[in-house]
């Protein structure tokens, strides 16, 4: 089963549990400058919301990328940025229209979420289920299921 | 590891920025955070200075936990000599920016001297920089918070400021990071003011490593689960926040009303936990918005409210109708009980507007309640007040003077002397509820008789962090005590104040001790720093930082004769409730406290006990 990552922004706290297991599982240090998810806080709205690549099925970013540095792992669907191939040309970080690939001057390469190699560190941390990783065919399970629960058939059926 | 071993030190009299070595002697010995701060503050000034002179220092300090994966490891702590007390201060706020300190490569900023004319520091990785800051001098924090990310084009600063209150020299000035998140007590944000110092930006972008990575991971996820699984962490907090136990103190008997005359307050439910989830008629919404995570926090207790906009405070004042940090059960016992106010909303103005000025909610209601009861007894008059009539449960009295206190302006000038001050200037001392110059905040000690003991002896004036046994005598943890027993308190009180010191100096919140012991600190810390840490030797650390910080006071001038409470606390009766007819027993309690600190008989830690502790 492919899956993805399903992101209910109403249940985040802001706690950037998961900024810190992306950098760790990624660079092995605990930094969330260097995560390829981040939350955003908007706090006159009380509002948090996490953020990272969706994984396009028809990607941007691979498209743009001039040197075939962008791979789809086929276990995952993840799009990957191969090191070897990547030349920091940037490109891909002005394709992506969500913003969601990243430039690392420290590297000279391009960062964004592979999924982990299907077992994501951020759902795994995340506190509150505001990120899961789901049925890739069913991201709307939960949310349906939700309304479902709501539906009030109980009474119209005693009428 | 856990530590970057790099201090900041920031001399605000010649201007100069430099880094140097962090003492990891030192840090053996007292782990981090507050433990470690005050030990640099005792060998750095002398205790007598006064403190909103150049010779007292400001301490930011992070833990060894601080800007981790350990849950709530978002801590720092600000340790000076307090403005309030001229006492040892430690306050430890959460929020963002103690682990975004943590991310630029510092475990604590030392600002020492005074700055000719008002700065602020913008601090990016190994970049310090002292800025001019004459143009935010009188700004609020939420102002120097927008203008200063506005003025460096960064979203992601962090701003850590003090507002006009901590520049007028209101004594109970708080340090507000994250725009609502406080350094709340004992005046820290006054010191802060004296030195001209308005506000530390700043931005990391180095992580934070840990001694044993693995063994880090491994510990973190099932201390995590322990907060996941327990009823308080998981649910209560989360729910209610702190203000889940407004009702429960009330009905137990230990909320002090008006200004502690009463041990029961009437509108306890109107400004509860459960009234803030009420959805209001005016609107059809409710008080809360949200509750909200400090950083790493898997409990996220924090409250966001919205005030109702036709609400008298903020009607035509937009800037008062986004969300923003709402009452938690401290303030709402300061803002409401402590002055009879039951007005939600009006509480909830007053909350936002002792972080928008940065002032301690817990201080000013206390000082406002001593100030009404002088009021109804006619010392104080209309004519003193620039007009605002004092009464007990008067919601525009509060506003009115939360904001005059905010700007330091009128009479908010002489509350911004807090109660002590305040009361002995009117002539009644007695009428001040504080312990070493601080006033005690939400348990009354009549009903809850631990909590006696626990604000004679806090080593920064009243306060319920330093020990809170209303964890074993109210909640059951870790094992009920009686409420109304002194049997057992000197000893139980003891314990919880070695144990929070240590915690308070792991980088790790105190919450996250309703549902762990030390024993779930130990493996987080031996996992992260260098050296082997044991239980023993995390208990040790804290007993050693309660008698490091005894011996300051005693050093400032303190004496045993200070650990007392308020005349009325021992005097006179609670009216009504389960502890109707008690006072409480202090002097049943305290000589075996200091036998069991291995103190001598007024209170000073003997040569033996010294030794013992390394001190």
């Amino acid at each position: 089963m492919m899956r993805s990552l399903s992101i209910a922004p109403e249940k985040c706290t802001g706690c950037l549990q998961c900024e810190m297991a992306c950098s760790y599982e990624n660079e092995g240090v605990f930094n969330p400058a260097k995560s390829r998810i981040k939350v955003f806080v908007f706090e006159h709205e009380g509002r948090n919301v996490p953020y990272t690549c969706t994984q396009c099925a028809d990607a941007w970013c691979k498209n743009a990328c001039p040197t075939e540095a962008i791979q789809i792992n086929a276990a995952t669907g993840a799009k990957e940025i191969n090191n070897g191939l990547c030349v920091g040309c940037k490109v891909c970080t002005i394709a992506c229209p969500f913003g969601t690939v990243n430039y690392n001057h420290a590297t000279g390469k391009v960062i964004k979420c592979d999924l982990c190699g299907g077992d994501p560190a951020c759902a795994k941390a995340c506190p509150t289920q505001a990120i899961t990783y789901v049925d890739a065919d069913w991201t709307g399970y939960g949310k349906m299921r939700g309304w479902a629960e709501r539906t009030d058939n109980q009474s119209s059926a005693q009428v | 590891m856990g530590w970057h071993k790099r201090v900041l030190r920031v001399n605000l009299t010649d201007g100069s920025c430099n880094a140097e070595a962090l003492n990891m002697e030192w840090a053996a010995a007292y782990l981090g955070q507050r433990g470690l701060a005050t030990k640099y503050l005792l060998e750095e000034i002398d205790p007598k200075v006064d403190p909103l002179s150049p010779e007292n220092k400001l301490i930011f300090a992070t833990g060894p936990l601080t800007g981790t994966m350990a849950s709530t490891g978002g801590r720092y702590s600000v340790v000076t000599k307090g403005a309030l007390t001229g006492a040892i201060a430690c306050s430890n706020s959460g929020g963002y920016f103690g682990a975004e300190l943590k991310f630029a490569g510092w475990d604590m900023i030392i600002f020492e001297g005074k700055a000719a004319s008002p700065v602020y520091l913008l601090l990016r990785d190994d970049s310090a920089e002292l800025l001019p800051a004459d143009d935010l001098w009188g700004k609020s924090v939420w102002e120097t918070d927008e203008i200063l990310h506005r003025r460096h084009q960064d979203p992601q600063l962090r701003v850590s400021a003090i507002g006009k209150s901590g520049e007028e020299g209101v004594l109970f000035a708080c340090i507000v990071n994250d725009l609502h998140r406080a350094a709340g007590r004992s005046g820290v944000g006054t010191v802060m003011g004296s030195k001209n110092l308005k506000a530390i930006a700043v931005r990391g972008t180095q992580g934070v490593k840990v001694k044993d990575p693995a063994r880090f991971m491994r510990v973190v996820a099932e201390k995590k689960q322990i907060l996941a699984e327990n009823a308080v962490t998981s649910q209560g907090l989360p729910t209610y926040g702190t203000q889940v136990l407004m009702n429960v103190i009330n009905e137990v008997g230990a909320l002090p009303t008006k200004n502690a005359i009463n041990v029961q307050f009437d509108g306890a439910g109107k400004i509860s936990g459960e009234a803030m989830h009420e959805v209001r008629a005016s609107d059809g919404k409710s008080n809360l918005v949200a509750n909200k995570a400090c950083f790493g926090c898997t409990i996220a207790c924090g409250r966001i409210s919205k005030m109702d906009k036709t609400h008298y405070t903020v009607v035509n004042r937009p800037e008062y109708w986004g969300a923003s940090g709402g009452l938690e059960y401290e303030a709402a016992w300061a803002l409401g009980a402590a002055t009879g106010v039951d007005d939600l909303e009006a509480l909830t103005f007053a909350n936002f507007v002792c972080n928008e000025q940065a002032f301690d909610p817990i201080t000013f209601g206390s000082t406002l309640g001593a100030a009404m009861e002088l009021y109804e007894m006619g010392l104080i008059s209309a004519a003193d007040t620039g007009g605002t009539a004092l009464n007990f449960g008067s919601a525009e009295a509060l506003t009115k003077m939360a904001e005059l206190v905010g700007k330091g302006e009128g009479f908010g000038k002489v509350l911004g002397l807090g109660s002590k001050r305040l009361c002995e200037k009117y002539g009644h001392p007695e009428l001040s509820m504080s312990v070493k110059g601080q006033e005690f905040p939400a348990y009354d000690p009549r009903g809850i008789q631990g909590m006696g003991l626990t604000y004679a002896t806090s080593n920064r004036g009243a306060c319920h962090l330093r020990s809170y046994t209303v964890a074993s005598e109210i909640l059951g943890i870790p094992e009920k005590t009686d409420p109304l027993a002194t049997e057992g308190k000197a000893g139980l009180v003891k314990a919880f104040q070695d144990a929070t010191a240590a915690v308070d100096s792991t980088g790790l919140c105190l919450f996250t001790t309703f549902a762990w012991s030390l024993d779930d600190f130990q493996p987080q810390v031996d996992a992260a720093c260098d050296g082997e840490w044991s239980l023993e030797r995390l208990s040790e650390v804290g007993e050693r930082i309660w008698n490091m910080e005894r011996q300051f006071n005693l050093a400032a001038g303190f004496t045993g004769k200070d650990d007392t409470l308020p005349k009325r606390l021992r005097k006179d009766a609670a009216k009504t409730g389960p502890a109707k007819g008690r006072v409480n027993d202090l002097k049943k309690m305290l000589p075996e406290y200091y036998q069991l600190r291995g103190w001598d008989d007024i209170g000073v830690p003997t040569q033996e006990t010294l030794a013992r502790l390394g001190l």
